[in-house]
């Protein structure tokens, strides 16, 4: 039994204590009837297109677990830096750690040498973990920003391969977004066609898949800036709600207030000098 | 499991002044083709490349590491490295990890000591130089063509043509090849990057 003030550092490599516990529990529970929960996928449909000055980004905003929808307006484009931004689909938590982890990373490395980072440099940090760990992060990203050398989109898969290309779509509803994009796409769109295009899209996606629904967000970067819009196109099947669910304070009367002071001795007190100088 | 990996073809031919490479651009995750401009002809020195089959990441994470290494090796050297060097470099990471990795690699190019130069590093991490080489899902389908049509002293615009020509057979036959064809002459004067679209190939008729 460890005392409370050592520090315990954790073991380095992936903690696999749940997975030990969810079979202890599948076996005592239900015979093999209960199965515990599945970890949150997104689900997803994931597009990126270069066109004229930047990349245009977008996605839905439906995260499944299992048959359930866990969160209707869920993010999926997340920020790397100021002029790189990144999708994800494939495993929630995945996809959130990795690029937060690349964007503090990035962050340090401006912070360094006073300049913003590059498209290729997020590419390759994501690239060299993802295969260090073989598959086993389950993040499908599409990766698109412009630094001076130009507008880039990548995307990068679980196992470490990167594919760079003018347009792309990933998650599960990629093939009905690929389908819109192979017959829309031109070279050097102005913005408007290429948002039009994303959202278009990640609509298709929206319509035949199951795993993606509710909104379309967008995602426009620039060598001026970043237009991030949430939501780009509202769902037509938003619910109405019925009724209020807040109370205001002073709904339940407080008939009677009793105050006990909860005697407490000091036990023990120990002092550790802290170095800063 | 179900990684990208490109079912591919890829061939390197040797001409006298130098090496032509060439591969088609198919990358496929099951049956869905993930990406249908993949570039497999991918630069490891200035005059040296590699052709990749196999799996997508384990190539790509392969090559930067040899790129990695080359560069350094070509530094300390002061002069340009030679291709037997890259060609063994790939040789020692393939095998060491054979068991982790599935990489098949053709590498070629030009140095001054031996002039052109093709290597193949087939899966399991064997190494050898031919005159010419195939590989990937789709040189099954051209062995016979390549044994029967490959003469020593081609020209290097015989050696396109022948290269092209074997390509746009294997693409036609396998599925997990297709799209276009990237060509690759490498010589002294340099690298010659070519790209034939689908509808530009050659065609043969059958039926």
């Amino acid at each position: 039994m460890a005392l409370s003030n050592v520090l315990e550092l954790p073991a380095s490599g992936f903690n696999f204590e749940n997975s030990a516990r969810n079979a202890v529990l599948e076996d005592v529970l239900g015979d093999g009837k209960t199965k515990t929960p599945k970890p949150m996928k997104t689900g997803t449909t994931i597009a990126g297109v270069v066109y004229k000055d930047g990349v245009v980004l977008g996605a839905d905003t439906r995260a499944t677990s299992s048959e359930v929808v866990a969160d209707k307006m869920c993010a999926k484009i997340h920020y790397i830096a100021p002029n790189i931004y990144c999708c994800g689909a494939g495993t929630a938590a995945d996809t959130e750690k990795t690029t937060d982890l690349l964007s503090s990373n990035l962050t340090i490395f401006s912070m360094n040498s006073s300049r913003n980072p590059r498209v290729i440099m997020a590419v390759s940090i994501l690239q060299d973990m993802l295969f260090r760990y073989h598959g086993q992060i389950g993040a499908f990203l599409i990766l698109g920003g412009v630094d001076f050398t130009g507008s880039h989109l990548y995307s990068v898969g679980p196992y470490g391969s990167v594919n760079e290309v003018p347009y792309l779509a990933m998650g599960s509803g990629d093939h009905a977004a690929m389908g819109i994009l192979e017959d829309g796409f031109k070279p050097r769109l102005e913005l408007d066609e290429a948002k039009t295009l994303v959202c278009s899209a990640i609509h298709a996606g929206i319509m035949s898949d199951l795993g993606s629904g509710s909104n379309v967000d967008l995602c426009v970067i620039t060598r001026q800036g970043v237009d991030y819009i949430r939501p780009y196109q509202e769902s037509e099947f938003k619910d109405q709600r019925q009724g209020r669910y807040k109370y205001k304070p002073g709904t339940t009367p407080i008939l009677r207030e009793n105050v006990e002071p909860v005697e407490v001795e000091v036990m023990q007190e120990t002092v550790q000098k802290m170095d800063t100088a | 499991p179900p990684h990208w990996s490109p079912g591919t073809t890829i061939m390197a031919v040797e001409f006298d002044g130098g090496v032509v490479m060439g591969a088609d651009s198919r990358t496929t995750t099951g049956a869905y083709i993930a990406n249908r401009v993949t570039d497999k002809l991918t630069p490891i020195h200035e005059r040296i490349f590699c052709c990749r089959s196999g799996s997508a990441a384990d190539t790509q994470a392969i090559a930067d590491s040899v790129t990695y290494q080359l560069g350094f090796h070509s530094i300390e050297l002061d002069e340009p490295p030679q291709v037997q060097t890259a060609a063994n470099l790939f040789k020692e990471m393939c095998y060491r990890y054979r068991e982790e990795l599935m990489a098949g690699i053709i590498v070629a190019g030009w140095d001054k000591r031996r002039g052109g130069q093709v290597y193949t590093v087939p899966v399991g991490g064997m190494m050898t130089r031919q005159p010419v080489s195939v590989g990937g899902s789709g040189s099954t389908y051209i062995y016979g063509y390549v044994d029967s049509n490959y003469r020593t002293g081609m020209s290097r615009e015989e050696c396109l043509q022948f290269t092209a020509k074997a390509l746009s057979l294997a693409m036609e036959r396998d599925g997990s090849s297709g799209g276009v064809v990237r060509l690759a002459v490498i010589s002294e004067q340099g690298v010659d990057r070519q790209v034939i679209l689908g509808n530009q190939l050659p065609r043969f008729s059958a039926a």
